[in-house]
């Protein structure tokens, strides 16, 4: 058996035998849900503005320190 | 009403401190595990180990599984609500995060697995290993973003590059290994320790109380408490240690833990007082309504010498030439001045005017004479120059002054609990005292506190400033709309609260059934 295969056999019937339940694994994939989905998609969209070049990007920055 | 500034920081504030509830436990509770397991097997093999080291690692388990990337949310903080602080920080901030994130993170992930999954499916030994890996896999996740914090405490091996308008590492291991980053680390490490440490005394005292599995409660009690009473002095010796460098480093933070407004030599400690809300650095109010002060105590603590001066909120805002203490009046002239370069800068790229820029260009070059008088008489200030006030350098008194004494109360009060438990157990004596059962069980509330404490001890004594005299937060902040990171508080608060309400009865569930064979 490939060492591929064995370490997914290892992660698959890990999952499989534990014991401590459903409702820890749900609340896991629930909470990456809302921190990668909607957050990161509807609230934490960078807001900086796309630039051509790190000279404009500079330039941005030095203006947003010095206005 | 809350401006931008005050829920950036009210969101930042909110995501860290339940951040750290999941990190502190996750640090301590794997080398617990370990040191369990490797009982274990010097012990032959002793089921009776097996079963608590097996009954801890559920809990680190739960506590790893619901915690973890609760840290990511700082990182989409960073990006979207302080993006010019990410911007000037960037390539300070990008080694380390990008360290913890490939290799700690991997690390920590794949040994997990096996520290979990392979009890009876891989060897002892490597099993044992595992364990081990995966407890200095949680350190060496928290070190880098540890080693980052104590670079905003205080900035070294770095240089700010005008060109990108940026600061740049010029020295890494003046970075990693500066006097800040190996006390923080340390403190910060071993207080997750105690947290472990209180917590598992807590959960066995519980089960002395209720009179079930009282070997493995015996057996948790003594790693845990010989654990804690390590980790306790550890917290108490660094933590002394971090004093000295706040006093050096951060004098404003250092008189707001003992709200001192008038400095003199040898300084009184406060070890207790109920501050005057009247009091402000410019009145003559007395300071407090009542306090109990050690003589020369503070100056002894502060710079380890009685007769040391310790400035206080009038020498640091006005000055005092005596002492050679420069007033923030000064530093702000200094810091306008140099922003005020940067903006030329900016003009002369814009305007081609190569004379003006090549000018500039030598000013920021510290490798010369000229440039390093510069960034000694004046970029060193840089941040002053954002401040309209001399007396905005002063952070909020009343919380650190009170948040420091709730640390170093508890962290003496652990000291003593854990030798008094050393103690009651050596001569099988804890079974007996209710009282200290309910006193271990209750104690793990506060070790939270204590930690929590310190945590504000650090961050909102260092107001105003985000980077130490280089960049206060009224400058970190992007140009968002106020109402839009008031609804993500909401969010994370709610959001944090039930995973925190969740991992707690998930626990408790697994507590109540306690310790199984196999």
């Amino acid at each position: 058996m490939s060492i591929l295969k064995r370490v997914f056999n290892f992660y698959v019937d890990g999952f499989r035998d534990m014991k401590v339940g459903k409702d820890l694994w749900l609340l896991i994939l629930l909470k990456l849900f809302i921190m990668f989905v909607i957050l990161k998609l509807f609230f934490f969209r960078s807001k900086t503005p796309s630039f051509d070049s790190d000279v404009d990007k500079a330039m941005y920055y030095r203006e947003q320190l010095t206005d | 009403m809350f401006e931008l500034i005050e829920w950036s920081r009210a969101q930042f504030a909110l995501t860290a401190m339940y951040h750290w509830i999941f990190v502190s436990l996750t640090l301590g509770l794997g080398f617990i595990c370990a040191i369990m397991e490797t009982i274990y097997l010097l012990r032959g093999k002793d089921p009776k180990w097996k079963r608590a080291t097996k009954f801890w690692m559920k809990l680190f388990a739960i506590n790893f599984a619901v915690g973890v990337a609760t840290g990511i949310i700082l990182e989409f903080q960073f990006g979207t609500n302080w993006s010019n602080y990410s911007y000037f920080v960037g390539d300070i901030f990008g080694a380390p995060l990008a360290i913890e994130g490939i290799f700690a993170f991997f690390m920590e992930s794949t040994f997990f697995a096996v520290m979990y999954f392979g009890w009876d499916r891989v060897s002892a030994r490597f099993h044992l290993t595992a364990t081990w890996l995966t407890a200095f896999g949680t350190v060496l996740s928290a070190i880098w973003i540890l080693i980052a914090n104590a670079w905003m405490q205080h900035p070294v091996g770095m240089e700010f590059n005008l060109e990108m308008a940026r600061s740049e590492m010029v020295d890494f291991f003046a970075l990693v290994f500066s006097e800040v980053a190996i006390v923080k680390f340390w403190h910060s490490i071993m207080s997750g320790a105690l947290t472990a440490a209180v917590f598992v005394t807590g959960i066995s005292a519980w089960f002395l109380l209720k009179r079930r599995s009282v070997d493995f409660a015996h057996k948790s009690i003594r790693v845990a408490s010989l654990v804690g009473l390590v980790a306790s002095v550890v917290v108490a010796y660094t933590g002394d240690q971090s004093g000295v460098q706040v006093a050096t480093h951060q004098p404003v933070k250092f008189a707001a833990f003992e709200a001192i407004y008038e400095g003199r030599e040898g300084a009184d400690l406060t070890v207790f007082g109920f501050l005057n809300s009247e009091k402000s650095v410019d009145n003559d109010e007395e300071v407090f309504n009542g306090e109990w002060k050690i003589n020369s105590l503070l100056s002894l603590l502060a710079f380890h010498d009685m007769g040391s001066f310790v400035p206080g909120f009038k020498d640091l805002v006005y000055g005092n030439e005596e002492y050679g203490v420069m007033g923030a009046d000064e530093k702000m002239e200094r810091g306008r001045f140099a922003i005020e370069q940067v903006r030329r800068y900016n003009e002369a790229v814009k305007s081609g005017d190569l004379e003006t820029k090549e000018e500039i260009i030598r000013l920021f070059d510290s490798s010369t004479e000229e440039g390093m008088a510069f960034h000694n008489d004046y970029f060193k200030y840089f941040g002053y120059g954002y401040l309209s006030s001399p007396d905005e350098i002063i952070p909020p008194i009343g919380l650190v002054f009170y948040s420091f004494r709730i640390m170093v109360a508890l962290g003496v009060y652990f000291i003593f609990m854990f030798i008094g438990v050393l103690f009651l157990q050596r001569k099988n004596m804890l079974e007996k005292y209710k009282i200290v059962q309910y006193i271990l069980i209750l104690s793990i509330p506060l070790v939270y506190i204590s930690s929590q404490a310190g945590w504000i001890v650090s961050e909102v004594g260092r107001q105003p400033w985000a980077v130490q005299d280089l960049l206060p937060v009224s400058a970190s902040l992007s140009s968002i709309n106020s109402a839009n990171v008031a609804t993500t508080f909401f969010i994370f608060a709610i959001l944090f609260t039930v995973l925190l309400i969740a991992e707690i009865r998930i626990m408790l569930k697994q507590i109540k059934i306690g310790p199984q064979e196999d």
